[in-house]
């Protein structure tokens, strides 16, 4: 399999996440979307891993890594976005703007 | 003792700061403690003289103060040899005596305890001056007496007149302490350092240029023309008596107003190298000694009095200097301290029977005030130079220097105005004996004596006055204490019979003038009024005053001020308002990029990767 395809698929789902963190309300949304970003890395990591055949692994390694690191951040996230529901009834991410001028 | 002598100053500088300190808590307002310090520095100083009569050499030590660099110091040191040896009794002898008087004199003064600790750091000034060893440390005592002189004019602030007499006389002094500056600079740059030996050194050994020289003892003398009240920046003297009397005793007498002689004298080796700046002195000192003592003449003020007495016999000195004769000019300082500094005293404790400066008010006071009259009349007929007191010797050595120097024009000019001003010295002294003393009391009240408090000192002095002048006689005379290798010997100073007997009869004739025109009492307008033209210019004192407030005041206050106001208020200021106001209107507008609204702040985060990485591959990338 080219090296492109992976490649391509990787920079689709990245641009996919991106629209979803800056352009949707809903905070868990946007949490799903920086999800994507996560796992666009993932498979890049993974593609580059096995196209250049690394004896150490170290991108499929630097992967799980990744998607530890991804459990824990959206273990956090969740658990602010259910406390702002909570306070505010509300998780329009643009409604919580009180840090500003 | 000579390794003690830096006690003499130390002492009274620690005095200042417990005075300042604790001194309310202290008995008697902490005077005693002032006093006690100079009585220790007065001892050591006797001894250090006795040590230099008795054949001592010179001491020197000194260490680094401020290292700069490599090969650049700021040295701290003392030179103990005859002239300061002199100056330390003179100084530590007045100083004691003023504050002993001051206790009685000043009691019930709302700030007492702030008035000895002003003196205590006045003196301690004075000598840090005497004994320096280098221009820098000698400036910074200079500058020490020229801020307490301010103080202590200042005294009793609240009439403006006394407050303005202060900045008169810091200003004044101030003019000439700027070429005095200058000096010290010409002359470290063309020596390598600020030691007055080292200094002296480059001078005799020809390593300075004659031209350099010439500079450099002339700006130092500019420094002197304004502590020494000479002309034309003698103006601030006569109202620094808005001061106290103990004040106009020990600064404007006896040992601040000394500095600048003494700045002549212990750098004498430098003018001596420069011929025309000692002509430069000789005239200054011949106009000031006559204008003076023509103002002395026409003062109604008794403080005011003595005060162009002081200036004039400053002149005297500095004349002394001028024409060659170093023992003889520091010889006239030290008789001058004593009998300058009882006369003040005296004047005060008169002022203080008859609540007056007027001398209009006084008139038959050696009945009621016979102590007073005694001591006065000793320091009186010495200041007229009246064997065997101690102004006669002195004085008639000055004459005597003149005299064997006219081989130089400038040393005629010296000799004639040194008579001319003998006789009028008398003849103002007669003048204020009569009216102070003589004929009736014109005033209201009933004047006594003084306590005893401020007769002690005024005593001690008078026996001062009357026997200072015989350190000036014999083989081992002050003339050889305070010899320096450096300066050619003098050896003991030659009696002229011929001009004794002269110098003597000019000032009899002086008293005997001023006897007939004042033996009444009468006030001098009788006689000085009918010449209108001599009597006005004498009354505006020549007018100088006039000429600086409309002439250099006038121009500085009115254009020059506000023109460096505008320059402060809108330029330095507007720069630095400018700088905090700029930044405030870029805030208000930038605040708002901070909305709150993360989106936005991840949408700039994105923007900025994708442009770091077009700049990265398009720049770095190749």
């Amino acid at each position: 399999m080219p090296l492109l395809y992976p490649l391509v698929f990787a920079a689709f789902l990245f641009s996919i996440g991106v629209y979803g963190v800056l352009a949707r309300r809903n905070a868990v949304m946007v949490l799903m979307s920086i999800e994507l970003m996560l796992n666009a890395v993932n498979v890049n990591l993974v593609a580059f891993n096995a196209y250049l055949r690394d004896q150490l692994v170290s991108g499929q390694v630097f992967a799980l890594f990744v998607i530890a690191v991804a459990a824990a951040e959206v273990g956090i996230g969740l658990a602010i976005v259910l406390l702002i529901f909570r306070n505010r009834e509300t998780v329009n991410i643009d409604e919580v703007d009180l840090l500003r001028w | 003792m000579k390794e003690l002598a830096w006690l003499v100053p130390a002492l009274p500088l620690v005095a200042w700061a417990v005075i300042l300190l604790v001194g309310k808590r202290l008995p008697d307002g902490g005077a005693p403690v002032g006093i006690l310090a100079v009585a220790v520095g007065w001892v050591i100083s006797l001894t250090i003289l006795f040590g230099v009569i008795g054949g001592a050499d010179a001491y020197h030590t000194g260490t680094s103060w401020a290292p700069i660099g490599q090969d650049f110091e700021i040295p701290l040191g003392m030179t103990v040899d005859g002239l300061a040896a002199v100056l330390l009794v003179v100084v530590t002898t007045v100083s004691l005596f003023v504050q002993i008087y001051s206790v009685s004199y000043m009691r019930g003064d709302e700030r007492y305890t702030l008035f000895f600790a002003k003196l205590s750091l006045f003196t301690a000034g004075m000598l840090i001056v005497v004994l320096a060893d280098n221009l820098l440390l000698l400036l910074v005592g200079w500058e020490i007496m020229g801020v307490c002189s301010y103080f202590l004019i200042g005294h009793w602030w609240e009439d403006p007149a006394n407050a303005r007499a202060a900045v008169k006389a810091f200003l004044t002094t101030r003019v000439g302490d700027l070429g005095f500056m200058a000096g010290i600079f010409v002359l470290f740059w063309a020596a390598g350092g600020f030691e007055i030996e080292r200094i002296v050194d480059g001078v005799e050994s020809g390593r300075i240029s004659s031209a350099t020289v010439t500079l450099g003892a002339a700006l130092l003398f500019c420094g002197a023309i304004g502590k020494s009240g000479q002309f034309p920046l003698h103006t601030w003297l006569p109202d620094a008596m808005a001061g106290p009397t103990p004040v106009s005793a020990l600064i404007h007498a006896a040992t601040m107003v000394a500095a600048g002689v003494f700045l002549v004298a212990r750098m004498y080796p430098v003018f001596e190298a420069s011929g025309a700046v000692l002509n430069e002195i000789a005239i200054i000192a011949s106009i000031t000694m006559l204008i003076a003592a023509l103002l002395a003449l026409v003062q109604d003020d008794i403080k005011r009095v003595l005060a162009y007495s002081t200036v004039s016999q400053l002149a005297y000195m500095m004349a002394g200097l001028g024409v060659g004769g170093y023992s003889a000019g520091v010889f006239h300082l030290f008789t001058h301290a004593f009998f300058k500094a009882l006369l003040f005293l005296a004047a005060g404790a008169v002022i203080h029977a008859v609540h007056s400066n007027d001398m209009s008010e006084m008139g038959g006071l050696a009945r009621a005030m016979p102590v007073t009259f005694g001591t006065f009349l000793v320091g009186a007929l010495a200041l007229a130079g009246i064997a065997p007191l101690s102004g006669f010797w002195s004085k008639d050595e000055i004459l005597t220097d003149a005299w064997l120097a006219t081989s130089r024009g400038v040393a005629q000019v010296v000799f004639v105005a040194g008579m001319v001003t003998a006789f009028l010295t008398a003849l103002y002294v007669a003048r204020m004996l009569w009216l102070t003393f003589g004929a009736a009391y014109r005033g209201q009240g009933h004047p006594h004596e003084a306590e005893a408090g401020i007769l002690f000192p005024l005593v001690v002095l008078a026996v001062g006055a009357a026997l200072a002048g015989f350190v000036g006689l014999g083989d081992n005379s002050i003339s050889t204490w305070i010899q320096t290798p450096l300066l050619p010997s003098e050896g003991p100073a030659t009696l002229n019979l011929g001009l004794i007997v002269a110098a003597t009869a000019v000032a009899l004739l002086g008293l005997l003038l001023g006897t007939a025109l004042y033996r009444r009492g009468l006030p001098e307008r009788e006689y000085l009024e009918r010449l209108p033209l001599v009597w006005t210019t004498l009354q505006h004192k020549y007018y100088l005053d006039d000429l600086y407030e409309r002439g250099l005041v006038r121009a500085v206050a009115g254009a020059l001020a506000p023109a460096t106001y505008w320059f402060d208020q809108r330029l330095v200021d507007g720069a630095v308002n400018g700088a905090g106001l700029g930044t405030r209107r870029l805030a208000r507008g930038l605040r708002y990029v901070q909305s709150g609204q993360a989106q936005w702040y991840a949408a700039a985060l994105f923007l900025g990767v994708v442009g770091i990485a077009v700049v990265v591959t398009q720049l770095v990338g190749r």
